[in-house]
Formats: C-alpha cells, structure tokens, sequence
C-alpha cells in the first residue's frame, strides 16, 4: 500500500488506509467487487472502460453486480482519449457508481490520461460521488518510476478522496504465477479503515482462508530492504525503457517503409500494449502470416513487449 | 444512522475538520475554489455504515493467544501441526523439494486456470488411488485451488450453478466453521444432518441415517472423507457401507472434504476408504483436498478441487465451467506449494519419505492423545476420557462446555475454540501434563 501512495501521503501518516494481501490484481478487484456488493449501498450500477481488461465484466457480475455499464474511452479515429465522451459520460452517472479506472497504461489500449485531465476527472468524481476503483496493474511499468506512475491514485488522496485501489505485482515484479497482489482502501480515518480491513477479511475467508505466502514474501523482502529495493527500481527501468525503444523502432521502421496511416500513436500509447487501429481480421491475418506477430484477434493488441526488432 | 458510536463519529468528524482547515488554503491556491469547498463541505465518507467486524472463531484464537504474556500458554486453536517441541513443523521432504525446484530455476510464466497439471493428477492419483475406474478411464475433472478452503469455494460455486435439484447442502452437525459462510457466499443454503452425540462423544449412526432417510431425494450431502473436523470421530468402514448404500439407493449427491489423507491413521489407503468405497459403488462424487496438513504446506495453499464423470465429454465441460468461475476469482493459481507437491508425489524416492514423515506426524499426535488420557488417569479425573484416544486425526471434540472452556483459557491460557475443540497436534511431552492439570481442574 505503501509503495502505492507514497510514504509521505497524508493517508498514509494519518494511517487512515488498510491493505489486504489478494490473489495478484484478479484477486484484489475480486475482493473489492465482494466487498462493495455487500457494503456499497450507495450505488448498484459499475462502470468499466469501453474497451476495458475483459476480465473486468465477468469479475463483477460473479460478485453479483447485474447492471455494469461502459463509459466512453478510446477514440478509434484519433487512436487517444476520448476525454469529452469519457467525461460526459461519468457527468450522467448516477450517484455512488462505482467506477473502474486503470491507474496507468491501460489495458488493452496504452492510452493515459494526462494529469491535468485526470484532474478533471478527480473534479466529476467528487461532483457526482461516483466511488473510484482503480486497477493498478502496471506501477512502474509505464515510465519506469513507481511513484510518477502512481500520479492519479496519489492525486485523489490529495483531494481528500476515498477509494479502493486493486494492485498487482504480476508484471512490474515478473511475478506472474506467484499471484503476487494487495487491495489498498483509502479511508475517512483510522477507525474506518480498521472496520474496512476486519470486513474485508470476512470475504477473503470464505474464498480461500488466506492467501500464498511466496510471492508476498519476495515482494516484501524486496520492497523492504533498501539495497534490493534499489536494484528493482533499476530492473524496472531495463524493462520498460525495452519496450519504449520496441515502439520507436516499431514506429520508425513503419515510416520506412511509408507504410499508408498514421502511426504515431505506437509511441504515444503506454504500458505493455498498442491498439494499433488495424481493423477487423483480414488485415491482422496479413500481419500474421507475414509476420508471425502475435495478436489478440479480434481488437488488434500487439503485444509490444514479445516483438523482436528483426521480425519487423 | 451512523453504526460507530456517538464518540467516533464525532472524532471523525473532528479530523475532518482539521483536515479542511489544513489543505484547503493550499487546493485552493492549486485548485481554485471549487476543489477547496468541496474538502471543507467534505462529502460523506463511504464507510461510516461497515461495522468493525468480530474476530474469526478460529484464526481469532491464534491471535488471541499472541497477545498473552503467560510463558504456560498453550496454542490449541488453529489446527496447525508442531512437533515435540511446539516449534512448526517443515517436513524435510519439503525441504528436499524446495531445493530441486530451484536448482531448476524455472521461469514465472502463468499456470493454466486449472493450475499445474502434473499436481492435479497426482493430486488425484493420491485421493483416489491408481487403481480407481476414475483415474484409469480418465474421468476425474481436477483443478488447481488455493488449498481446501478454495477448493470448497469453486465447488460450491459450481454447485450453486449447475446443481439444479438442490439450492442446499446438507453438512454433518458440527461441521468447520468455515463450512457455512463458504456455501452461503457462494449462494447456497445450509441444512445439517446429526453427526455427532454429545452423549458418547462418538458418532451419532442412527441419528445420521435417520436424517439422511429423511431429507428430500437428489440432495447435496458434505462428508468428511476421514479425520472430523471439530470431532475427531469418523464412522466405522462399515458403517461407511451402510451410508455409501443409503446415498445410492436415495440419489444423494456426496460432496467430500477431504483435508487429512495420511494424518488420521498415518496410511494414505486407509484414509481414503470412504472415498474410494463410493467410487466402487459407481456413484460420482466432488472432491475438495487439502495439502495444507498432511505436507505441512499451510501457506503455499496447494489443494485440488475434482469431479468425477461418466466419460470424456462430461469430464472436458466440467473442467472448462470450473475454469469459467475460477477465472474472476483469482484467474490462476499460486504456484509454490503445488510445484512442492508434484516433485514430492511423482518422485518414488521423495514419495516414500513423504509417507513415513506424514506416518510420524500422526503417530506423534496418537501417542499425545495416549498420555493426555493418561495422565488424566493419573490425575485421579472420574470423567470418561475414552473418547480422546477414540476420536482421530488433528482435533479432540473434549466435551467441555463453554463454561469450561472458558475458565480454561482465563485461568490456565489454554487457547482452543468456544465448541472445546483442542488441535491434538498443539500438545507436546512438556506441556501434555500442564493440560491435563488444567483440564482436570475445570471438570472436577
């Protein structure tokens, strides 16, 4: 939770979060999802991205939740963020929705908003009482900083918020079968967040008892030990700076070869994935044969992280 | 209505206060007007109305237990096995296959949703024995869960599903607490049918197939394969036959916690009889294990979940409606403890040490049963102990009341649960005769 908010966030000195080791982030918004089906009176409707993680939908309408809905994110013809959609749509929210929100680089486009824009976003937020669940499934993976890239989720501390936040430690630690994950809950104050934690125990004990203890322990020895700590923070850099150059590369070599469209969007998107804006099948199966990229059919992800430059 | 009281929400409120004094200057010069009024009005919090919620029955006795600062405590709560000398246990095998598997230096790519396909079939190989028409002809749909606990969860999930005669499941009375909240959050109701009788602090036969004669045919029925938890009493093999008969004959569907293969009697085969004899009886069944106790394994939670079918097709759409809801569950399972068992279950030589450590692990808690009921003996106790060395596996069902139980733990800090359930497996050579004084000084 910590690495999360930052050692120095006023929720952390006031001690008024809790977390709540899970089952890498599928777990945590699981939890979450139980959790604010049994306590979150306020709201029954959920709102994902549109497109969001898959998973998303099923992971809410197993804990219960029928009526789940999108909001407006990615706009093909710019390949960006539709803000205005986005922001018109949270605006007709009803009051206590939930709302899923990726932290950064959002699965499955790579597209962020930028801070002045999360702002606005944290203004709608606090004007409709929508709830924030934040998937942070990426902390470190986008600019190679955990704390830049846990910019939003700090900036809805600041503004006084209360919220859950869903982490993983799958790809930023590379500890993907460990199941490696935490559901930090920011709260009004102490006490809240102590009732918040006994309850939130109260879901996971019915689930599984308690969760695995490896890859807690790698992450907490790591997390914990300043010489470790350091040497993660310089892998962190080694892998993401790998998958900025695969997309400069990924880019120049298209303009290179003049291939038709605009391709600057490869380089704008962030995190592990890019929407490429390929359409439909036909093209992908070009890719394919040609190419042997592997994509996710049907919405054309590639995956940037697993692109070898000579494939290119 | 606020549930805090009057004093929290006041102090609450109070914080809040503080707070809007202190940041809204600076949002204010940051954020302009509109963000620094809405700190100061600031909304409602979300969770005035979550309860501070009340400890585990069970995991809440450990904790309790941390806090006491008598150097006589005794930890009989959680069923968590220590050897002579009340330290955890680490079976050297484990060891052993801890070491292999990183000499292998094995890389951390996700495991299927089904999990580790070389522990789900020694998994099941184990349960149910090589020589089963289930294990021969292919039949078991077995997954990866996170230990028992998550074994049952994905079970009772699949149940609330598909099961379509029942929306209940009949458990032995008592059952683990942890039975009940599992079937309800999966959305099952719970029924119960007479297990144990206070009166001989054995198995209620009659009152058991009385019940299940009784409940409407095509029912959901929980039996725990060997070693009863909270009891320690488990049916006879005959009388196992009798019940196995009975479900045959009214159509019950038998849903089998099996979380102590190896730690009742020490014997693998032995444990499983009740399974195995159902299987022989050609009835399907559901499966939960744990490898928690019987590998120490407690905190990697390696445990298998399996159905049984009647061929491939049926087998393949089980399997893939398991993954379909362990999927927005945890999407995959944590692979540790189900790498440890694999290398222990289909190494011959890993395996057969596997066995004599699990072998020893129950003789010791046999014998501690022998010198509590001893030395109670000794003690000059007129109270009928017999059912301490009658009742198996980890837990003693003691038959003291609360009262009892309660005085236990105030005036002696013996920890175990409200129901005078003790973990056998808690009891070592130097604290045997400490509780036997105590528990003499509270029945007397």
């Amino acid at each position: 939770s910590r690495l999360l908010l930052g050692e120095r966030s006023e929720a952390v000195l006031q001690e008024k979060y809790c977390g709540v080791q899970s089952i890498s982030g599928t777990g945590a918004l699981r939890l979450a999802a139980e959790f604010l089906h049994c306590f979150h009176k306020q709201g029954t409707t959920v709102y994902i991205s549109d497109p969001t993680w898959a998973n998303h939908r099923t992971i809410f309408s197993h804990a219960g939740y029928s009526d789940i809905r999108t909001y407006r994110y990615y706009y093909a013809p710019t390949r960006a963020l539709d803000f205005e959609g986005l922001i018109s749509d949270l605006e007709a929210a009803s009051p206590g929705s939930v709302v899923v929100l990726h932290m950064c680089a959002h699965n499955p486009t790579g597209v962020d908003p930028s801070q002045e824009q999360w702002s606005k976003i944290a203004d709608v937020f606090q004007a409709r009482k929508l709830f924030p669940l934040f998937d942070c499934a990426y902390q470190g993976f986008v600019t190679g900083d955990p704390d830049v890239d846990a910019w939003p989720v700090r900036h809805f501390v600041e503004r006084g918020m209360c919220f859950m936040a869903a982490q993983s430690f799958s790809k930023n630690f590379g500890l993907y079968n460990e199941r490696a994950g935490n559901l930090t809950a920011v709260c009004a104050n102490t006490e809240e967040a102590k009732a918040v934690r006994s309850q939130l125990k109260k879901v996971v004990r019915p689930m599984y008892s308690n969760p695995p203890n490896h890859g807690a322990r790698i992450v907490a020895t790591t997390l914990c030990n300043p010489a470790f700590l350091l040497e993660w923070q310089d892998n962190l850099r080694t892998m993401t700076s790998r998958i900025v150059l695969m997309r400069k590369q990924l880019y120049a070599k298209l303009l290179e070869r003049g291939t038709e469209g605009t391709w600057k969007h490869i380089v704008d998107q962030k995190g592990m994935f890019t929407f490429t804006g390929l359409e439909g099948k036909c093209r992908a199966i070009i890719l394919l044969l040609y190419y042997s990229c592997w994509m996710g059919l049907p919405s054309c992800r590639i995956q940037t992280d697993c692109l070898d430059i000579s494939l290119l | 209505p606020s549930i805090l009281p009057r004093r929290r929400r006041f102090s609450s409120a109070v914080s809040c206060l503080k707070m809007a004094l202190v940041r809204a200057p600076s949002l204010f010069l940051r954020n302009g007007l509109a963000s620094a009024c809405t700190t100061f009005i600031r909304p409602r919090s979300w969770w005035t109305e979550v309860p501070l919620g009340p400890p585990d029955a069970i995991l809440g006795v450990t904790e309790a237990f941390k806090r006491d600062t008598n150097p006589n405590k005794i930890n009989l709560g959680a069923g968590a096995y220590r050897d002579d000398e009340g330290k955890l246990y680490v079976l050297p095998c484990v060891r052993e296959a801890e070491k292999r598997i990183m000499a292998k230096n094995l890389d951390k790519e996700y495991l299927p949703i089904a999990g580790l396909s070389s522990f789900t079939s020694a998994a099941a190989r184990l349960a149910f024995g090589s020589n089963s028409p289930v294990i021969k002809n292919n039949l078991n749909a077995t997954v990866q869960s996170v230990s028992g606990t998550g074994a049952l969860r994905i079970g009772a999930a699949f149940m609330n599903k598909f099961f379509n005669h029942a929306r209940c499941i009949y458990v032995p009375d008592p059952t683990w607490g942890n039975h009940v909240p599992i079937f309800k959050h999966a959305g099952m109701n719970i029924e119960r049918y007479r297990f144990y009788d206070p009166l001989t602090c054995g198995f209620n036969f009659d009152g058991a197939i009385e019940d299940l004669e009784n409940i409407p045919e095509r029912s959901l029925v929980l039996f725990h394969v060997c070693a009863h938890n909270p009891t320690g009493v488990d049916p006879s093999p005959d009388q196992w036959r009798e019940l196995a008969s009975l479900v045959k004959r009214r159509s019950l569907f038998p849903f089998f916690d099996f979380a102590y293969q190896g730690f009742a009697s020490g014997d693998c085969t032995k444990d499983a009889f009740a399974l195995r004899h159902f299987v022989d009886e050609g009835l399907q069944v559901a499966l939960c294990q744990s490898f928690s106790k019987n590998m120490g394994l407690y905190g990697e939670r390696a445990g298998a979940f399996t159905m049984t079918a009647i061929d491939e097709n049926e087998r393949a759409a089980i399997e893939s409606q398991l993954k379909i809801l362990i999927r927005p569950m945890y999407s995959n399972p944590p692979r540790n403890g189900a790498f440890i068992a694999s290398e222990i279950l289909n190494n011959e030589e890993l395996n057969a040490q596997w066995l004599v450590e699990v072998k020893g692990m129950a003789d010791r808690i046999i014998s501690m049963r022998t010198q509590l009921r001893d030395n109670l003996t000794k003690l000059g106790s007129t109270r009928n102990w017999a059912h301490i060395t009658d009742q198996i596996g980890m837990f003693c069902f003691t038959g003291l009341n609360q009262e009892q139980v309660h005085r236990l733990t105030q005036e002696f800090s013996v920890y175990l649960t409200k129901d005078g359930r003790i973990s056998v497996a808690g009891v070592c050579s130097n604290n045997v005769e400490y509780l036997a004084r105590a528990m003499h000084e509270v029945t007397k």
